[in-house]
């Protein structure tokens, strides 16, 4: 065990941790997070994704150690019910989910590409998703929304 | 009110706080003997009383509670419309509560689109609301003194039609108070044509907080003290526990125990890394399985096992009609087991303590997970509460039934409350699989190329299912447990004795003459369907479209094979054998959409090397008469390489009155993508003793990012049909518009799900 200090969504944690605990359980369990989600455990859905200091990371496959004095943004880091961030909102717009599973991770690579790239091509955000599921196959209006967002960002 | 305190508070709870004291209405109605679809298991709510589905609260507030749950298809924002249309209040005065064992009507299974034929027709959720309306019109003319006739309602509150001051609001009426009146039969709905809430696009009402990370799914539910656990499972199909060594892990830290009963294994530990590491490590010996037969040879060793047969249609004439017929087709289509696959390995939350337990599970069917959580647990069912809480898409069943007796297992061994999320292997190692199909069309076609006969024999490989109210073994732990999945017994198909097309395993163009009665959408009148059932090596159970899916590809693609030996456009071809207006109207929806040309498949002259691109058709008459769907697709397929990519798709759906036309469409965008990316890649494999496709390294599903299909949906409205079902209609078509496009494309004709880009290439090489 280790005591290991991290802000998350704003706030900065110290928390006293085996260091080879994946981000996710920290996260998900030791700070009760909704956002970040285990769909795999594995790195390959991205369902666990959160924002390390700007980057889409899998926190499933992160040690916890990695994000030592790290900045982390989770999905309830963007924006809230009353005032969700531009991204959400598009999301909501163009009600681009059925379960919302795997919302997490794709509003967050999205987020991190549109940090980048405030104005991605279809295939760059192809690109950025290429490793993210959506089981019930909500793509389209998920594409949609992603390009909904990227307007509204740039306005 | 919180959320979390809705869950904890009962019927009576919610009527105390809402205040006020019981009135009874003064009317009352006959006693209701309608069928409502199911046996509801006793203690539950009565089905066939108003105050089982709705109360007034004396702010006005309407609570209904359902049997029919959000999964994520939308179906609890439809609902709500439902229930403030037919009340006549406003949609955000309207709170729905579904699935909980303490305060639900037992509905059986949110399953298989029967949410919307259930709830949204002349029965159950729907003839409560309409039947308390007229009750509360009724009681409010008694009030005011005037016909009720001259009485109108808006916004829950009722009032004189021309007198405004004359006015009573359903709280002041009965606010707080049981309504104590039997569903009744003759009740007027509301004509979908006067509709102001219900057939809107409302915006689902979980969205803002599914996409801010503040929607509880049932991996979010934390109770005090929880510890997590994990599940060992078998290293291969059948394995049995010879010895446990719990000293393997009993120094690790934070790990609570190590729980055997039978073949089942598991750890409890405080965190859930630590509960993980320690699965990893306990040291299990196992007794081998008796190993699995060979996936290469896997469709013709099912055609050679016992059967348990069924006949769905026999005039008792096809063999007579193919021996003479000059023109006789006959085909082949294999289907494999595919998964449900969802994005969140199962989960489910349980707290045993005292000889009560409460259990937070993300099952299809809350009832079913009481009686049969019991029977594991050695409990009562009236001691088992079971909670509903949302997992990730499920598809039908997924992993939530067998996650759930994993937690109740593990809390009754520690007698805390314990949490327990599947790993992705163990959710795909040992999932109720869709089944395998192999299938064979025959038909004989007359000098004109019309079919005059077609004979359909299916082989289906099946092992457990959902669990009934009393058979946990239908699934893994409840077999590890000591539990059986019902047995099997081989057996001779009888004659049927009414037309039932629930497993559309009878296409859409023969007559389905049953008992004298044509039941069928089509014309063909010699005609025979028989399904063989034999044992599957893997468990089985529904994958959203079960059996439909698998024999509409069959069906649909064979129509094809017949319309091009004939040289008939498809469309065409199937519109001269079908007589159901339903399915003509979704099929020439879909071909209008798709600007359809007319001609025969394939487009033919082409060169056979690059990038060619073509179009198929497929259409269904969804259970036989539970929704229509009618599909274009448009693929593009490359000749050198094999890859295929799909351009366009146009969906036509009829699903009688629209409830809600956003839900409606991304219900049937998703299943059309869904149900390409099922026909593309999907396919469950295994070697000689255990499941080899467990992640998504080798479970191939299509990710978000790739070049998407254009979808267009064509929604056809039905106000004066019954709803049906909805969410499997467009997945049932895909697969087979997806080979027909491919046919038409480059002349190949792909029998084999999936359409991978090795068996595309294999088709293109051997092409003549
Ligand atoms: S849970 Fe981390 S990538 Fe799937
Ligand atoms: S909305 Fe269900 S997995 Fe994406």
């Amino acid at each position: 065990m280790s005591a290991i200090t991290f802000q998350v969504n704003g706030r900065s944690h110290t928390l006293d941790l085996d260091p080879t605990t994946p981000l996710l359980y920290v996260l998900s369990d030791d700070l009760g997070l909704r956002g970040p989600k285990f769909g795999c455990g594995l790195g390959q859905c991205g369902a666990c994704t959160a924002i390390v200091n700007g980057t889409a990371l899998r926190s499933c496959i992160t040690a916890v150690s990695a994000v030592a004095g790290k900045e982390i943004t989770t999905l309830e880091g963007l924006g809230t019910p009353e005032k969700p961030h531009p991204i959400q909102k598009a999301f909501i717009e163009e009600q681009a989910a059925q379960c919302g599973f795997c919302l997490n991770g794709v509003i967050l690579t999205a987020k991190a590409l549109l940090d980048r790239k405030p104005h991605p091509t279809d295939a760059e955000i192809q690109g950025a998703l290429s490793n993210v599921l959506c089981r019930c196959f909500t793509h389209t209006r998920m594409h949609r929304a992603i390009q909904r967002a990227a307007r509204e960002v740039a306005r | 009110m919180t959320r979390e305190s809705f869950a904890a508070l009962d019927r009576r709870g919610f009527l105390k706080s809402a205040g006020a004291l019981v009135v009874s209405f003064s009317i009352s109605a006959p006693p209701m003997h309608a069928q409502f679809g199911n046996t509801p298991i006793p203690g539950s709510p009565q089905n066939d009383q108003v105050d089982s589905w709705i109360a007034v609260g004396a702010d006005g507030m309407i609570t209904a509670y359902s049997g029919k749950e959000e999964l994520g298809q939308g179906i609890a924002t439809a609902q709500q419309q439902l229930i403030a249309e037919e009340l006549c209040v406003p949609f955000d005065r309207v709170k729905l509560l579904y699935c909980d064992t303490a305060m639900t009507p037992d509905q059986a299974y949110t399953s298989g689109s029967q949410s919307h034929p259930a709830n949204f027709n002349h029965s159950n959720l729907a003839l409560a609301c309409a039947t308390a309306r007229e009750a509360l019109l009724h009681k409010a003319a008694e009030r005011l003194a005037l016909p009720a006739e001259q009485l109108v309602i808006a916004d829950g509150v009722i009032r004189a039609r021309t007198d405004t001051s004359k006015r009573v609001s359903y709280a002041e009426l009965v606010g707080g108070s049981r309504l104590h009146l039997a569903l009744d039969p003759n009740a007027k709905r509301k004509p979908p044509r006067e509709w102001t809430v219900l057939g809107k696009a409302v915006g689902r009402v979980d969205m803002a907080a599914m996409v801010t990370g503040e929607f509880e799914y049932v991996h979010n539910v934390r109770l005090p003290g929880m510890l997590h656990g994990r599940v060992v499972r078998p290293p291969s199909v059948g394995a049995t526990v010879a010895s446990v060594d719990e000293s393997s892990v009993s120094t690790m830290p934070g790990v609570v125990k190590v729980v055997v009963r039978r073949n089942f294994v598991g750890v409890v530990a405080q965190k859930p890394w630590q509960a993980m590491q320690a699965a990893e490590r306990l040291k299990v010996t196992w007794t081998p399985g008796p190993g699995l037969p060979k996936q290469s040879t896997f469709y013709d060793h099912l055609r050679s096992l016992p059967s348990r047969d069924a006949l769905l249609v026999d005039s008792k004439d096809t063999s007579q009609v193919l021996a003479q017929s000059a023109t006789v087709l006959r085909a082949r289509y294999d289907h494999p087991y595919q998964m449900h696959g969802s994005v969140g390995s199962s989960c489910a939350v349980a707290d045993v303590q005292g000889g009560k337990a409460t259990l937070y599970s993300p099952t299809q069917g809350v009832w079913y997970q009481k009686t049969t959580g019991a029977m594991i647990l050695g409990l009562k069912p009236q001691d088992v509460h079971v909670i509903f809480r949302r997992g990730a898409g499920c598809y039908g069943l997924n992993g939530a039934d067998t996650v759930s007796y994993d937690a109740l297992i593990l809390s009754q061994a520690v007698e805390k409350p314990v949490k327990v999320q599947l790993s992705r292997k163990d959710e795909m190692a040992w999932e109720n699989y869709g089944n395998a199909w192999t299938i064979d069309e025959r038909a004989a076609l007359d000098a004109a190329g019309n079919i005059v006969a077609w004979e359909h024999e299916a082989w289906t490989a099946s092992l457990g299912n959902r669990p009934g109210p009393m058979t946990p073994g239908n699934v893994i732990t409840g077999m590890l447990v000591g539990y059986s999945p019902a047995a099997f017994e081989p057996g001779p198909a009888r004659d049927p004795r009414s037309y039932n097309n629930g497993s559309n395993g009878i296409p859409s163009y023969v007559a389905g003459r049953v008992a004298g009665v044509e039941g069928g959408t089509g014309t063909v009148k010699s005609e025979k369907v028989l399904v063989h059932t034999v044992q599957s090596p893997f468990w089985t159970g529904p994958l959203r479209s079960p059996a439909r899916l698998q024999n509409t590809f069959a069906h649909e693609s064979f129509m094809d094979e017949l319309a091009a030996r004939v040289k008939a456009d498809p469309v065409e071809y199937r519109l001269r054998h079908l007589r159901n207006p339903r399915v003509v109207g979704v099929l020439k929806a879909a071909a209008k959409a798709a600007n359809w040309e007319t001609r025969p498949s394939p487009v033919g002259g082409r060169p056979k090397t690059g990038v060619v691109t073509g179009r198929g058709v497929a259409c269904v008459a969804y259970e036989g008469d539970n929704g229509y769907t009618g599909i274009v697709v448009e693929v593009a397929v490359n000749q050198d390489d094999g890859r295929v990519a799909v351009k366009r798709m146009w969906v036509a759906i009829d699903a009688g009155p629209i409830s809600n036309p956003d839900g409606l469409r991304n219900q049937a965008e998703g299943g059309a993508l869904q149900g390409m990316s099922r026909a593309l890649g999907e396919e469950v494999t295994w070697d000689d003793e255990k499941i080899t496709s467990i992640d998504w390294r080798t479970y191939h599903s299509l990710p978000l990012g790739f070049e998407l299909p254009r979808i267009e949906c064509v929604l056809v409205d039905q106000p004066d049909e019954r709803a049906t079902g909805a969410g499997e209609t467009s997945i049932t078509v895909v697969a087979a518009a997806l080979a027909n496009a491919i046919f038409d494309a480059a002349g190949i004709r792909l029998r084999q799900v999936p359409f991978t880009v090795e068996r595309v290439r294999q088709a293109l090489q051997a092409r003549v």
